[in-house]
């Protein structure tokens, strides 16, 4: 069953600090219901501060609004998949597929599961530990863990940059068409990444960051690699970047 | 298991033991030859073994009590953050006064049979244990915390599905640690005051200048100490078979 995924979500800050450091002046963007949004950003701008703070994981933040369109609240709506992919090296790659229902108690939907682990071809792999498959095996359970939460909103925290050029392609196809039609948060330094998966791409930079109106690249996700638009375009947003990053330097 | 490197060390020491009584004259009562320390454990074998049953079941009752609480205390410790405050004091004080001056009052209190030695093991096992698991619980990788947040996870479900898994390593090194000290405790309390155990035998055959006896129960004692080691060790590797650490160590 899919759950209830008929709102967006607005995100919005007067302003937002890290210790004495601004981050974020203004803070406006919005996830629209079954839209991919990318933040994409250079390291250490807050992009991950920001993800964090809508998955509900920095307490004691109250200054950054998360509202629905369907007025009920977000948290408990959303599942996280971080850079990490955090898989218990004591579960077997089932067993951790399945941890949430575990931690909440719940009847697991193994067949569900094992479904799941077929589409990313890890059927094999059902029993073993963690540390007996690769860094795009682990991410590819860590993703199957995640679609297995069964929530509308998906916080994706740069989850493919540790992984190699080939394999982080594979994994984006694999993730645009299993959490195809989910609003999903996405993250990530990568413009190519972005250009790919997003529906909308808000271009975080400077310090703090402004938003400003994002771009939305033509075309249905995953767009193909050869797309020369899509080079062009990538090209364009790293001279954006990089120019923003010199000033910061500067 | 590869038991030929631990039985070669062993010959080696019998033999290094042998060279030293041949080549420094030592007399018998000071340093009894190998074999006459093999011929009194055949001959007392009886006593010695009524003797070693009370040890081996202080160290080994010593071991489990002495865990129970101090994995329970590190579990109320990290569950309950202000138990620490009121804990933690105790914990310390507890192990500021050395347990060896508290043997002679464990014994007026708790009497001259297992109990006191028991209690002295305890004492001695239950710091060992509770800090390592304790800062096993403390030190849980916060990714994983933040994983079982958003699936809704109550505080008591991530604790025992990621919190304890994730900190038995560091619980095991406690435990090894706390079972290479059981004996010690047993052996303490049984020469403060007993009426049986190897400790008692050894101080009895030392006032009879049967030093080869003496050596006899120390040989035994040596023997119980590893066996149990080993086996909480092997206990260990089986709980923690996905740890890099068991791995590393079966290399």
């Amino acid at each position: 069953m899919k759950p209830d995924q008929n709102f967006s979500i607005s995100i919005t800050a007067d302003r937002l600090a890290f210790g004495s450091v601004l981050l974020f002046e203004h803070l406006d963007f919005t996830l629209k219901k079954n839209e991919w949004t990318c933040l994409l950003g250079p390291s250490g701008v807050g992009k991950t501060t920001l993800l964090r703070i809508v998955a509900d994981l920095v307490p004691n933040i109250k200054n950054v609004i998360a509202k629905c369109s369907d007025n009920k609240p977000l948290n408990g709506r959303t599942s996280y998949m971080a850079q990490d992919d955090l898989l218990l090296p004591w579960l077997s790659v089932l067993d951790n597929v399945l941890l949430g229902y575990k931690l909440r108690s719940k009847q697991a939907d193994r067949s569900k599961a094992l479904n799941l682990l077929q589409m990313v071809g890890l059927s094999s792999n059902i029993d073993d530990l963690p540390a007996k498959l690769s860094g795009g095996m682990r991410q590819r359970v860590a993703l199957v863990r995640t679609i297995m939460e069964n929530r509308p909103v998906v916080l994706m925290d740069e989850p493919f940059s540790s992984l190699d050029a080939i394999t982080r392609v594979r994994m984006q196809d694999i993730a645009a068409d299993l959490l195809g039609d989910r609003t999903v948060l996405l993250i990530t330094h990568d413009p190519m990444e972005a250009l790919r998966l997003g529906d909308r791409i808000h271009i975080l930079s400077g310090r703090p960051v402004k938003f400003i109106t994002p771009i939305i690249p033509e075309g249905t996700r995953p767009r193909s690699i050869t797309d020369t638009q899509l080079l062009k375009e990538q090209a364009s947003l790293l001279t954006r970047l990089s120019n923003a990053s010199t000033l910061d330097l500067g | 298991m590869n038991i030929l490197k631990p039985a070669f060390v062993l010959v080696t020491l019998v033999i290094i033991w042998q060279l030293i009584i041949i080549l420094s004259d030592v007399p018998p009562y000071i340093l009894p030859p190998p074999f006459s320390v093999i011929e009194a454990t055949v001959a007392h074998a009886d006593i010695i073994l009524v003797h070693a049953t009370i040890t081996f079941i202080e160290m080994v009752v010593g071991l489990v009590i002495g865990t129970l609480l101090g994995s329970s205390s590190a579990l109320v410790l990290s569950y309950y953050q202000p138990a620490r405050q009121w804990l933690m004091p105790i914990l310390v004080i507890s192990q500021a006064i050395p347990v060896f001056a508290l043997a002679p009052i464990l014994v007026l209190w708790l009497g001259y049979g297992m109990i006191s030695k028991i209690a002295m093991a305890v004492l001695i096992i239950y710091f060992p244990v509770t800090a390592a698991f304790f800062d096993g619980l403390k030190n849980t990788n916060l990714g994983y915390l933040d994983l079982a947040h958003t699936m809704g996870a109550s505080k008591s479900s991530t604790l025992a599905h990621i919190r304890v898994p994730a900190a038995l390593p560091a619980f095991a090194s406690g435990l090894r640690v706390a079972t290479a000290m059981a004996p010690i405790g047993a052996i303490v309390g049984e020469w403060v005051g007993s009426s049986e155990g190897l400790g008692y035998l050894m101080l009895h055959a030392n006032g009879r200048m049967q030093i080869d006896v003496m050596f006899a129960a120390l040989l035994i004692l040596a023997l119980m100490a590893i066996i149990l080691y080993y086996t909480v060790d092997a206990g260990l590797r089986r709980l923690l078979f996905w740890s890099p650490e068991t791995k590393l160590n079966q290399l």
